[in-house]
């Protein structure tokens, strides 16, 4: 996908620069904007450091654990089917919580150990089961209490204050949020009607 | 939307104190484990380098050739009723796509209209609240080896355009 994408830009800023005449801006350009990814990653790599810092002590320190047992019972309504998995409910909730402190890394192997403690218990292992689907909604809607990077990168730019977005941002994710679990709801409705229709 | 400025400015002085606070109770070594995560920030920005340099190349390109003003020229009537600034676009459409290639995208808006601009604002509102949803559906379905994904990229994408939109709004409100 992103392939296609690039191949495209690339190309199609070529082509265009060449329609309007102005064929000698692409060589400037590919000079002017590597020069600017490395401008930025010098300003991004200050930021980024002290936040990965700050994130393993926040990790060492079980910070984590403490807003998983602060959150469980407010996620576990949502996972009806799982009540008898609570070895994947409790990597969900993980999941969660390192995405909403910003822990991308540590997000990831709690998500894919709550895949397949759901997987074992999947009577169909080639299909999604409800609560996978639900989780994933919840996953990738990605609400986050802190966006590490993107504070990084516009503290990075010269913001007078980078964590002005903090708020909005967390209030949008929590909209994507509720937009995704109504949606993922709706679907899940219509298949049990679909389903049942078929039986009959 | 006063009370969200002061959250704002309040949240990370707080999260630092007591990450910190709570490591010392702990007895962390604070010190070290704090130095042990910096590394991996230097990993994560070695990482990210080759995906602004292939981006940032690509947008100075298509920026430079008038590519991108023809562009957003023609999406400007939908998205000035929608009242979404026309450059923030290819950021949504990207963002659900790639973390590293939306990144560098925001890296360039905020970069040429400044972070604290309308424009900026949104761009780091829309890249911080969601996540990227093929990724994620790629990769977690792909571990366990799952096919039929039902309504997941649906539901994901759908409330990408949720986050997208309420980008807008809150940053309006947020901006006055």
């Amino acid at each position: 996908m992103m392939n296609a994408i690039w191949l495209l830009m690339i190309l199609g800023g070529i082509g265009v620069a060449a329609w309007n005449g102005r064929i000698d801006v692409v060589a400037q350009s590919i000079v002017s904007g590597g020069e600017q990814a490395i401008t930025l990653s010098l300003a991004l790599l200050a930021v980024l450091t002290f936040w990965m810092g700050l994130a393993r002590v926040a990790e060492k320190a079980g910070l984590l654990e403490f807003l998983a047992r602060i959150l469980a019972p407010f996620l576990r309504p949502f996972f009806p089917s799982l009540r008898n998995n609570p070895e994947a409910m409790k990597h969900i909730v993980l999941n969660f919580c390192a995405n909403l402190l910003g822990l991308g890394n540590a997000a990831t192997p709690f998500g894919l150990k709550a895949m397949q403690a759901m997987q074992e218990k999947n009577r169909e292992p080639d299909t999604a089961t409800d609560a996978m689907c639900t989780f994933l909604v919840i996953n990738t809607a990605g609400m986050t209490i802190i966006p590490t990077t993107v504070i990084a990168l516009r503290a990075a730019t010269g913001s007078a204050d980078p964590t002005a977005t903090v708020g909005v941002t967390l209030l949008a994710g929590l909209v994507a949020t509720v937009v995704g679990l109504i949606v993922d709801y709706c679907f899940r409705i219509m298949r049990r009607r679909g389903g049942r229709q078929r039986w009959r | 939307m006063a009370l969200i400025t002061v959250l704002s400015s309040w949240l990370i002085p707080l999260f630092v104190a007591s990450v910190l606070l709570a490591g010392g109770i702990k007895r962390v070594a604070v010190f070290d484990e704090f130095i042990e995560g910096s590394k991996e920030g230097l990993h994560t920005t070695l990482r990210l380098l080759p995906y602004l340099v292939s981006m940032l190349v690509a947008i100075e390109i298509l920026s430079a050739s008038g590519a991108l003003d023809a562009l957003t020229g023609v999406l400007a009537p939908f998205l000035a009723w929608l009242k979404w600034p026309a450059e923030t676009f290819p950021l949504a459409l990207l963002r659900p796509m790639s973390n590293s290639g939306a990144m560098a995208i925001t890296a360039d808006i905020l970069n040429r209209f400044g972070p604290d601009s309308y424009i900026g604002m949104v761009a780091s509102t829309m890249q911080g609240s969601t996540d990227t949803t093929l990724f994620i559906i790629t990769v977690y379905y792909g571990a366990v080896g799952i096919k039929k994904i039902r309504h997941s990229l649906w539901a994901g994408l759908i409330a990408d355009a949720a986050a997208m939109l309420a980008s807008l709004i809150f940053c309006r409100l947020l901006m006055g």
